[in-house]
């Protein structure tokens, strides 16, 4: 089974929630589709989405929520 | 007991502004930081420095019990909260004094009444200060909001009593649309904050936001004249001058005037904002809030009055009266700051952080430039994206457009994308020239003029 890790395109915070009193937008073993939204970036006070860019299963998030993330590095796997 | 070291509880550009006015004052000056923060500019700059957390604010600056130990850690006996972070916070400012230390700011019931937005209406009207019209507190029935628009007259705004920068806000035309927004209001914000309050406010459409500098020692006030800040992107200013070209010099008197019976009404101590709304059309100003810290644009008040703010509001905490007499303070010529941010203007404002490769600062008479760079450091992602400003002086405006165009041709912060080009842009406008500006100026101008903005966007990459 192949698997594709999502890269974050901005330095910053990584929220797994759209807001703190909501569920995350995907769990691990959840379906996801290409363009689907991952997380969110923090971004010197601007939010922006992180968007999967391949289609499979939620693998192992790599990074915690509101964890800090450097550009380029990877979020989750995805299992093709 | 005199103050011997001052504890900055802030970071960025503001940390190294307060750290310069202590070191003047032959302060000692600790520098609190985030994990994200150990290599700022501040803690290079200040006598010493000590980790208080995480990146994340809320695990660092906002984090009352980390500042107060760090506090004791490092011998401080006051604390200068900056802007932003926990600088109106009235629980930091009692949490400062009751662990003994001096709190450079007004006291908490100060900064608490003055946080209220009802109760500071009326602590303004109570001194005489017109606030733009509408419902005089909350409006409990919609009899009651029919009764407040027939008074004040359309365009209206309907604003939830428990919102704030700018959420939970609608514009009626009409009765007819009035009546339908009504009640889709009260729900909306019962929503969103758990509490359906309403109140009504006039909209004033054309208004420029004008602000008058004070300084108070808890029993005299006095203005430091005023800055206009209508330029402004998603209610967040981006171009200040001081003073504004609009105002007649009657209306200045009075609109000074009306500041200091406020400040003085509450006993302000230190220095504090009181923000205004200004209508060219028939020339009122109406009261909007009074902001109880040390501004961002300050210094454009500081290079028109000579008058050194952040060093006034540290001699005041330390117990001195004030030294300035009204009479003291006068105007002399024209200032502008131009806010530069990590942002691309010409990518919808994208945020920039990271590696300042290079740093070529602008220099020579009448400039100046606030801010947290250095070459070779790293902008961190996790802060608001202000870098510094550049803020100029000269006898006219004019001549100050001039000043600042060269300015900003001398600006290089390569590595990063930062609105200098919007700057340029600006600097270079008619109607900026002109001073024909309003609080939604900016906004419209980004539409309508892309191509303004693009220009200087391509010679900035290149």
């Amino acid at each position: 089974m192949a698997k594709k890790q999502v890269h974050s395109p901005l330095p910053g915070t990584f929220y797994r929630k759209p807001a703190p009193d909501q569920p995350p937008y995907k769990n691990e073993g959840d379906k996801v589709a290409a363009g689907d939204v991952i997380g969110l970036v923090e971004v010197m006070k601007s939010f922006h989405e992180v968007k999967a860019d391949a289609a499979g299963k939620i693998g192992k998030f790599l990074v915690d929520n509101e964890d800090a993330i450097m550009a380029g590095q990877p979020i989750v796997e995805i299992e093709g | 007991m005199a103050m011997k070291t001052l504890l900055v509880a802030n970071r960025g550009e503001i940390a190294v502004r307060i750290i310069r006015a202590a070191r003047d004052l032959g302060l000692r000056t600790v520098q609190v930081h985030s994990m994200a923060d150990k290599d700022s500019l501040a803690v290079r700059l200040a006598d010493e420095a000590v980790e208080i957390g995480p990146p994340a604010a809320a695990k660092s600056y906002l984090k009352i019990d980390a500042i107060l130990e760090a506090a004791k850690k490092s011998g401080a006996d006051a604390v200068h909260p900056g802007y932003g972070f926990l600088a109106e916070n009235a629980d930091f400012a009692d949490a400062v004094e009751a662990a003994g230390l001096t709190f450079v700011g007004p006291t908490g019931a100060t900064i608490r009444l003055l946080g209220d937005k009802v109760a500071a209406r009326e602590a303004a009207a109570k001194a005489g200060l017109p606030t733009v019209p509408g419902s005089p507190g909350r409006i409990e029935t919609a009899d009651a909001a029919r009764a407040v628009v027939e008074q004040t007259g359309f365009p209206v705004l309907i604003k939830a009593a428990a919102g704030g920068g700018g959420r939970g806000i609608r514009v009626a035309h009409d009765m007819t649309e009035f009546e339908r927004l009504l009640p889709q209001a009260s729900a909306e914000a019962k929503a969103a904050f758990g509490d359906g309050g309403l109140y009504i406010e006039k909209l004033i459409a054309r208004a420029r936001h004008v602000e008058v500098q004070v300084l108070g020692d808890g029993v005299r006030v006095v203005h430091c004249f005023e800055r206009e800040c209508s330029l402004q992107r998603r209610r967040q200013k981006v171009w200040e001058e001081a003073p504004a070209s609009a105002l007649s010099e009657e209306v200045r008197q009075r609109l000074c005037n009306a500041a200091v019976a406020l400040a003085e009404s509450v006993k302000y101590r230190g220095a504090g904002t009181l923000e205004f709304l200004y209508d060219d059309v028939t020339g009122e100003f109406y009261f909007l809030e009074m902001n109880t810290r040390i501004q961002v644009e300050h210094p454009v008040t500081e290079m028109i009055t000579g008058v050194d703010l952040v060093r006034e509001m540290i001699k005041v905490a330390q117990g001195e009266p004030l030294r300035l007499r009204q009479e003291d303070i006068a105007i002399y010529g024209h200032a502008i700051e131009c806010r530069i941010n990590a942002e691309d203007p010409t990518k919808d404002f994208m945020p920039s952080p990271g590696l300042v490769e290079a740093l070529c600062v602008p220099g020579g008479p009448g400039v100046r430039f606030d801010s947290m760079l250095y070459a070779g450091y790293t902008v961190p992602p996790f802060y608001d994206s202000l870098l510094g400003k550049l803020i100029v002086w000269d006898e006219t405006r004019a001549a100050a457009l001039t000043r600042l165009q060269g300015a900003l041709a001398e600006l290089q912060v390569t590595g990063l994308r930062t609105t200098k080009p919007l700057h340029q842009a600006l600097a270079s406008d008619e109607e900026v020239h002109a001073g024909n500006v309003h609080t939604r100026f900016l906004e419209q101008w980004l539409e309508r003029k892309p191509q303004s903005l693009a220009k200087y966007g391509e010679a900035d990459i290149t």
